[in-house]
């Protein structure tokens, strides 16, 4: 039975609201409501209420909150952590009971310490019949699914560009999506998982045999959320190049606790401690690319991102030891549009002919 | 030229308004400003190995080795260091804009002004001019007061290495090509068309692009009008431009999805 009108909602983020959505209602019991797709309004009611300095994705975070409370959602969710995303969750319950709202708001921050047992607890008192090995397994079944995902958005990342018909893709992912939101077990979620990997490959696609490779590093939201980001990862798909982004969900929940010191390690010639959140990886991974021979590296950040701004000299010096163009963007709630076009026609112009040099 | 007989071949466009130039004649190349820079300027120097271009609203820095460009960066989010903000401080001072340059070169003691934006900056200049500063050197500081902005945002860290080519509206300032050269020790060169790098860059590509089509000059003839308007199937709003050649729509842009396209 499902527990009486409370409705539960969260903010966006890519397509994962269709693996946020179903383990909520897994676990809560509860109608679970996904806030109406990102579009201006969305960003314009967010900006309105936040602070004006604030990094992009509080201002999205919070235009979905209002969005799903105009819809009668009355419990939020929150999660993050690593910079002052970790704070977050304060700031927007506060900012939405001053504008009057009443509900009921759960903010975790793993890298504070919200421990899985203390998510737990938070669960079990909005829903009293849930026992631990059901949350578990549900987790479990969350992480898989995710990670089914993550897996079939990459492999889309770098042959949409190359789809011999426009759309094709496309198309196939809501099918795809649609199927994923609906899985019960461990066992249909690999089901799914090998339907789709044999669909998508079987999707036709003209590819050189060395297409055009391009990096997207920086921070996590404006990577994953591709409102925020202008759609940098479809524009540069539609200039004919294959698009590889590291920073999944599945990733940044399976890091380890030493990540980033050894990650720090790993790039040591550049970097000799930990930047802040995702700071570290952003230039690891810069390295890694450049190391592959990567045809050139997109930065990507909200403005006024401290860990992104920090990582941006050790970029600039990988640009230069490895000869990596890399393009740096700074995203915030008015960013014009076509600047981000400009930019993005003349890399692939400048990656174009640069390729043509070497010939 | 005048009264030769003159025949267009192919036509390109570049800048922010290429798109909608591009649409009304009928471009064979609509390219961007960064490309068509660089290669109008390698047209004429192939050995440059850095362009400075400072136009009305934005700025860039292009690196060229060995005649093809390795990296570019562009100004974000902010006009300082543009022909606008000098254009507008010159209204202020009461000086022609043309004459700008000239009254810089008058200065022997340049004042300082802060360059992160333009907002201070000319919080700065007024502040300056009132406590009795001359003319002229709030004039030279301004110029370096553009110069260090580009360095320090749009240059940042790039290597700049001569041959030095500066180009776009604000080249044609003796004042700015002065703190260039004094600010980085390197000798700066302006082309007598700097101004038109961009233009020159899109007529090459033209002419490469393997695309002919007769231009005919009736333009100034034809009515050509664009409207706006804002879709409303969802709570995007986008906002759609249609251009209208006699009345009749001939191209549209603006929408995110196809719901707008109708």
């Amino acid at each position: 039975m499902e527990q009486s009108e409370r409705i539960a909602s969260f903010p966006h983020m890519g397509n994962y609201h269709v693996v946020v959505k179903a383990l909520i209602k897994r676990i809560l019991n509860m109608k679970v409501m996904t806030p109406p797709p990102i579009t201006k309004r969305t960003i314009e009611l967010g900006a309105k209420h936040s602070p004006e300095a604030v990094c992009v994705p509080f201002k999205y975070n919070l235009g979905n909150y209002i969005e799903s409370l105009e819809k009668g959602a009355d419990i939020l969710f929150q999660a993050g952590g690593g910079c002052r995303f970790g704070y977050y969750g304060e700031v927007q319950e506060q900012i939405l009971r001053d504008l009057g709202y009443e509900f009921e708001f759960l903010s975790f921050d793993a890298s504070a310490g919200s421990s899985i047992i203390q998510i737990y607890k938070a669960f079990k008192n909005l829903n009293p019949e849930i026992t631990i090995s059901k949350f578990m397994q549900s987790f479990l079944l969350t992480m898989k699914m995710l990670k089914c995902m993550d897996e079939v958005e990459e492999y889309i990342r770098k042959n949409i560009g190359f789809e011999a018909q426009k759309g094709s893709f496309e198309k196939m992912q809501k099918s795809f999506l649609n199927e994923l939101e609906k899985v019960k077990s461990l066992r249909e979620i690999k089901e799914i998982h090998r339907k789709y990997k044999e669909k998508f490959e079987k999707i036709e696609i003209v590819k050189p045999d060395k297409p055009i490779r391009v990096g997207i590093v920086g921070e996590l939201y404006v990577l994953m959320e591709p409102f925020s980001n202008y759609f940098i990862e479809k524009e540069l798909a539609a200039y004919g190049m294959e698009v590889h982004r590291f920073i999944t969900a599945s990733h940044l929940l399976t890091k380890r606790k030493k990540h980033n010191e050894r990650l720090a390690k790993e790039a040591s010639k550049y970097i000799k401690y930990h930047i802040g959140a995702d700071g570290t990886e952003t230039v690891e991974k810069s390295k890694m690319l450049a190391e592959e021979k990567f045809d050139g590296l997109i930065h990507v950040k909200p403005f006024g991102c401290m860990p992104e701004v920090n990582a941006m000299p050790m970029l600039q010096r990988i640009s230069s030891d490895y000869k990596i163009p890399v393009l740096y963007f700074s995203f915030d709630s008015q960013t014009s549009e076509t600047g981000i076009k400009t930019r993005l026609e003349a890399f692939h112009d400048m990656l174009t002919m640069k390729r043509g040099e070497k010939k | 030229m005048k009264g030769q007989e003159i025949k267009v071949r192919a036509v390109g466009t570049t800048g922010s308004a290429r798109k909608l130039i591009g649409t009304i004649l009928k471009a064979q190349v609509v390219k961007n400003e960064i490309t068509a820079h660089a290669i109008g300027t390698l047209s004429k120097y192939p050995d440059t190995r850095t362009i400075f271009e400072i136009g009305g609203q934005d700025s860039k820095i292009i690196l060229i080795e060995n005649g093809i460009v390795v990296d570019y960066a562009m100004n974000t989010l902010c006009a300082a260091g543009t022909g606008s903000f000098l254009s507008s401080q010159a209204k202020r001072l009461g000086i022609e804009v043309e004459r700008f340059g000239d009254w810089a070169l008058k200065s022997k003691t340049p004042v300082k002004i802060a360059a992160r934006c333009t907002v201070f900056a000319e919080s700065d200049l007024v502040h300056k001019a009132q406590i009795g500063h001359k003319k002229e050197d709030i004039v030279a500081g301004l110029c370096t007061a553009v110069v260090t902005n580009y360095l320090n945002n749009v240059g940042k860290g790039k290597t700049i290495k001569a041959p030095i080519i500066f180009q776009g509206g604000v080249s044609k300032n003796i004042g700015v090509i002065k703190a260039y050269e004094e600010t980085i020790g390197e000798p700066v060169h302006v082309d007598e068309h700097s101004h038109l790098m961009g233009a020159l860059g899109a007529a090459i590509l033209a002419k490469t692009s393997g695309k002919e089509q007769d231009f005919i000059f009736d333009i100034e003839e034809i009515n050509f009008e664009t409207r706006g308007r804002e879709c409303t199937f969802c709570a995007n709003n986008c906002e759609i431009i249609c251009v209208h050649k006699d009345n009749e729509l001939i191209d549209s842009w603006g929408n995110k999805c196809d719901k707008g396209a109708s």
